[in-house]
């Protein structure tokens, strides 16, 4: 399999040893690089689950969806991306014009972090912390206080009240979220994210014999509480239209807008990122035991598709919830998070804890 | 001990009806999409039979109608959307005959009811499935629906 190290360490000896470059600048110039890298594929792939979700929504609603600008509709979100660029910033009379200005870039700092840490494939990997997964939990949870602030500084009702329903949602949620990627903690003994895909190089985590029961089900846990984070589905009530006309983003226009609209298809895409890596393996092919001829096949497709085609998997899964079921009401979501998902990841981590130890 | 019960087949049942509602999803996503392209159909677009277009007066090959110009129609509609102008015309044995001149009709005020149609005793108008009506200006909605220069078919006699 395809190691992408070898391109990054050609790099970093091209500019150090051919080049001559001293050790500061080489780092800066790497760091540079990355943060170029990193956005650019940031902003493509917002833009392709943009495409994605449209797509999908049609064919859920029996529609053909956005088939005009260029063939199946392919340039749509190219056009909208310009259309959003050029459209005016409108500043709110006796709002709160610094926290106003500052909320979207918290939110979309929030998703950035995290996509900065994710495990794409073989030596495609940014930063790997040692608590890697406890730093994708923390940074994800940060973009809530652009959510509070935007409701807040605009200076409107549905906003507000927008605002501290996503609070109370992302507050909740975030428990059984962490409780269910706790579960794979347990199993594999570390925070580490590489750590966590190389032991999964045999099986995955959802068909590691026993201990696949419990972590099916912190799974599918996980991607009901990851979905709820990032305000979509059946979980929208931060933006519920009929009621708050957008919620916390109603007074947001041009890419200030943009921006949480970038963060909200980002941050599916790292939801589904996070359980493709805890549980499906990250960019490990399926490996059957036993079946060498088989797995040497596997081996033969590339990292980055095993990734991105599991993380993809999940994407569907998440509009697939998304455009099936109603909206909740706050007292239902609050009930459906602390009656019954908080208790059944709690005995999902007792039962892992049992399936390690035995 | 029985509420533990209860909140475990609560949480089995909301699980199983959820999938149900899943299953239904995920059928209508691969149900084939019936959606027309409407300008880009054009040539290939078929209203269905029933369709009520516009009216037409079918003419034959040898440029003839079957209206007698008995003003049915006309008389049936409700909002005076059909107008027959007839002519007399005097054959050569001297019998004069009332024969049709002008048959104007207003698609602009026409609701479609189809009376004209099902009314008319000879089978002379019928309706066609042409949809793109739309024009400039409202004189140029109102039809003339006999060809120049047609007359009436004669009617086979029944050998016997």
């Amino acid at each position: 399999m395809f190691d992408f190290g070898i391109i990054t360490s050609w790099i970093d000896n091209l500019l150090r040893v051919e080049w001559g470059i001293p050790n500061f600048w080489t780092l800066l110039i790497e760091f540079v690089l990355t943060g170029v890298v990193f956005l650019l594929a940031y902003a493509v792939l917002a833009l392709i689950l943009i495409y994605v979700e449209r797509k999908v929504c049609a064919f859920f609603q029996c529609r053909i969806g956005p088939n005009r600008v260029g063939k199946w509709g392919l340039l749509q979100t190219v056009a909208d991306m310009i259309k959003i660029l050029l459209k005016e910033i409108i500043y709110i009379d006796r709002s709160d014009k610094f926290l106003f200005f500052i909320a979207p870039f918290f939110v979309i700092m929030g998703s950035i972090l995290a996509f900065f840490a994710l495990p794409f494939g073989r030596g495609l990997h940014a930063i790997d912390f040692n608590i890697g997964i406890f730093f994708l939990l923390a940074v994800s949870s940060l973009g809530i206080i652009g959510i509070l602030l935007a409701g807040w500084a605009s200076n409107n009702k549905y906003t507000l009240i927008g605002a501290m329903r996503s609070g109370a949602q992302l507050v909740s949620y975030e428990l059984s979220a962490a409780l269910a990627l706790m579960s794979v903690v347990v199993l594999t003994g570390s925070m580490q994210l590489s750590t966590i895909v190389e032991s999964q190089a045999m099986v995955w985590n959802i068909f590691n014999g026993w201990a696949a029961i419990p972590a099916i089900i912190g799974f599918v846990i996980y991607l009901i509480a990851g979905h709820a984070e990032t305000n979509r589905g059946p979980f929208d009530l931060p933006e519920a239209e009929s009621e708050l006309t957008a919620g916390y983003h109603t007074e947001y226009s041009g890419i200030t807008f943009g921006f949480y609209y970038l963060a909200e298809y980002l941050n599916m895409f790292i939801v589904a990122a996070i359980a493709t890596t805890m549980f499906l393996g990250g960019w490990m092919p399926l490996h059957i035991p036993g079946w060498e001829a088989f797995n040497e096949v596997m081996d033969y497709i590339p990292s980055v598709v095993w990734f991105f085609g599991k993380a993809a998997f999940c994407v569907f899964m998440a509009l697939w919830v998304r455009w099936t079921f109603p909206r909740l009401r706050i007292d239902q979501l609050l009930k459906f998070e602390w009656k019954i998902l908080m208790p059944i990841s709690l005995v999902n981590l007792l039962l892992m804890a049992v399936c390690v130890a035995l | 001990m029985k509420s533990f019960f209860n909140y475990i087949k609560s949480v089995l049942s909301g699980l199983w009806n959820l999938m149900l509602g899943m299953k239904i999803t995920i059928i209508n996503f691969f149900r084939p999409k019936i959606t027309e392209q409407y300008p880009e159909n054009r040539s290939k677009q078929v209203m269905f039979e029933r369709f009520r277009g516009e009216l037409i007066m079918p003419h034959n090959a040898a440029n003839e109608h079957k209206c007698t110009a008995c003003g049915i129609c006309q008389m049936n509609c409700p909002n005076g959307t059909i107008s027959v102008i007839s002519k007399m015309e005097t054959d050569e044995t001297g019998k004069s005959k009332k024969v049709l001149d002008k048959y104007l009709y207003d698609i602009g005020s026409c609701i479609f009811c189809d009376l004209c149609v099902s009314t008319c005793p000879q089978d002379a108008i019928e309706w066609s499935q042409q949809f793109e009506h739309s024009v400039f200006t409202r004189e140029k909605l109102v039809y003339q629906l006999n060809k120049e220069g047609s007359k009436l078919a004669e009617k086979k006699k029944v050998e016997n």
